[in-house]
């Protein structure tokens, strides 16, 4: 072994030395696998995972309502207060999860017949073109698209212009719990198109054929065959769209109106004068995440992509 | 299996869905070149007036200043803790292996007021004032893991022999990551570099409760909506950011298309999968 490390030593010092501390690496595979982890896993433990340690302790602490300093003293307080009936923040919290259920539905809904004729009807080409089609919109910018519905949903906006144009009445909408719903679905819904149909396109052909084969007719074949190999792809989407729509301020800021107040809003507005009960707001979604996380798995969402 | 009515029926239901992603970029993008104060449709007088005028405006130009650089940093950052990690993952088997994929993607699975409350309060409790850097710290913890991504692909999809093979032949660390890993790793570290700018050119949530006072770019254009001031340069910074995005994202899906680079969303989805892989191991 040293004989052999011996013969390569030739050359100027420099890269003798760069050989050295190569060997010397190789033949102590775990402290190669150590210096590359603790940067990376280091900055993760103290920033990270600090900080959400950090977001817990401080959701047990309290605000003094004059300084607005943070006191140091353990109570429940915070929590006491999310879940109070005589506080908005239930029906708040409730709110954001029906809104965010409703994108969901909506997304799966308008998603669904789109990945199915990329997935099983396009050509080669038409396919390629579709695929770009979904990923540019996923790729501009968030609050240009939220801008952009701002803009068109306004009164004398496009969308008010093409329905006049039809001889219909004006929209109502803006500013309203329907102009978020509309919103939250246009913004996430690439999230939902890929994995629906990633696992469309997964699909044997031949098992479509046996399906054929054993007398079903499309219908049959949608219902028995189909839909539940594209399932865990539409749970997949649906923890994008739902996630992102539980942890979002920004479309209620922007096209909500006086009652569309989501969790984040609440959280956004504290988090400057009341840190504590900011705080012990977050863990709301943060709990709906892990429970839906952990049905998402058992309806195989993950093994299926 | 499907019959000629339902293919008709599903084409036009996806060209329905296609003008819905679309007609929204295609109007604002428009506004870019109204003649008029008002943004009112249709338009009815057009110019390249707004240009100019956003051009030199300063507070856009700090924004956009402000953004490059904190993208510039975050991709920096992100490529060097995103490819360790990978390398690490990819090469070595070792205890809680799995718990460190489920560290890295945790702040692109939970959603962004977590991620920027948490490191607020930790700012806060630590007596850390706001700065470039906290901004840059909020983007890295969610950049980090897309860069580890593709390189965690890309190892996975290469053989660990060729570094072997490159040691046996006399190769030094130094000349065995130019001249073996290097050419196997580039294209995903681009790709990984370009979505990991693009995911902090573009974020707004996490910046919000990291930034202070300081202006992104997409702090900038929030601020400036929220109060209805100045659409009228808030219309060509939109017009910007949609063509900065789209004309990169479509070279690069002509050039990288085989290395699934491109596929944003896909990454995510297989980064939430390994997520919530992990407490079943």
């Amino acid at each position: 072994m040293a004989a052999d490390a011996g013969a390569f030593e030739a050359g100027p010092p420099v890269r003798r030395a760069r050989l050295r501390v190569s060997g010397f690496l190789w033949r102590r595979p775990w402290l190669k696998a150590v210096t590359l982890l603790t940067p990376p896993v280091g900055a993760f433990l103290v920033v990270y995972v600090g900080s959400l340690a950090v977001l817990f302790v401080s959701s047990l602490w309290t605000t003094n309502s004059f300084t607005s300093e943070i006191e140091h003293t353990w109570t429940l307080a915070n929590y006491r207060e999310i879940f109070s009936t005589a506080n908005p923040y239930l029906h708040v919290a409730v709110r954001t999860l029906v809104i965010a259920a409703a994108v969901t539905v909506t997304d799966a809904i308008l998603a669904f017949p789109l990945a199915f004729f990329m997935a099983r009807l396009a050509g080669t080409r038409t396919r390629a073109l579709l695929f770009v089609l979904v990923l540019l919109p996923l790729w501009s910018s968030y609050l240009v698209r939220i801008y952009a519905w701002q803009t068109l949903l306004a009164h004398d906006g496009a969308i008010n212009w093409a329905l006049n144009g039809l001889g219909l009445p004006d929209q109502n909408v803006a500013y309203t719990n329907t102009a978020m719903w509309i919103v939250f679905t246009y913004v996430w819904l690439p999230f939902m198109v890929l994995p629906i149909y990633a696992a469309l396109e997964r699909i044997p052909d031949s098992y479509l054929e046996a399906s054929e084969d054993l007398g079903a007719r499309s219908f049959r074949t949608f219902r028995s065959v189909i839909l539940p190999l594209a399932l865990p792809g539409v749970v997949a989407g649906s923890i994008f769209t739902f996630a992102l729509t539980l942890g979002d301020y920004i479309t209620p800021l922007l096209v909500g109106g006086p009652s569309s107040q989501m969790i984040g809003n609440y959280v956004y507005d504290n988090f400057a004068t009341n840190v504590p009960f900011a705080a012990a707001f977050t863990l709301i979604p943060m709990l709906v995440m892990g429970a839906y996380l952990l049905i998402a798995r058992r309806l195989g969402a993950f093994e299926a992509l | 299996m499907t019959g000629r009515g339902a293919r008709i029926s599903l084409a036009v239901c996806s060209a329905l869905v296609i003008a819905f992603l679309w007609i929204p970029l295609v109007v604002i993008a428009l506004y870019a070149f109204n003649g008029s104060n008002i943004q009112g449709w249709p338009i009815a007088s057009w110019t390249l007036h707004w240009f100019g005028v956003t051009w030199h405006n300063p507070d856009v130009r700090g924004a956009l200043e402000l953004s490059v650089k904190v993208g510039a940093i975050t991709t920096a950052v992100a490529l060097v803790l995103g490819t360790m990690a990978a390398a690490a993952v990819a090469r070595f088997r070792f205890f809680g292996r799995e718990a460190v994929s489920f560290l890295l993607v945790l702040p692109l699975a939970l959603p962004g007021i977590i991620t920027g409350m948490a490191l607020n309060s930790f700012f806060v409790y630590a007596g850390i004032a706001v700065s470039t850097w906290t901004i840059v710290i909020g983007h890295a913890t969610f950049c980090v893991v897309v860069v580890y991504n593709n390189v965690v692909a890309r190892l996975r999809r290469s053989s660990a022999s060729l570094v072997e093979a490159s040691q046996d032949l006399g190769a030094d660390g130094w000349q065995t990551f130019r001249f073996v890993l290097w050419p196997v790793l580039s294209t995903a570290l681009v790709a990984g570099g370009l979505l990991a700018f693009a995911l902090s050119f573009d974020e707004v949530i996490v910046t919000t409760f990291t930034a202070g006072l300081q202006q992104t770019l997409p702090i900038f254009i929030l601020d400036n909506i929220r109060q209805g001031q100045q659409l009228p340069v808030i219309n060509v910074v939109a017009f910007f950011v949609i063509v900065v995005t789209v004309i990169p994202v479509a070279l690069a899906q002509r050039v990288m298309r085989d290395t699934g680079i491109i596929r944003r969303g896909a990454a995510q989805v297989t980064e939430a999968v390994e997520a919530a892989e992990i407490p079943a191991v």
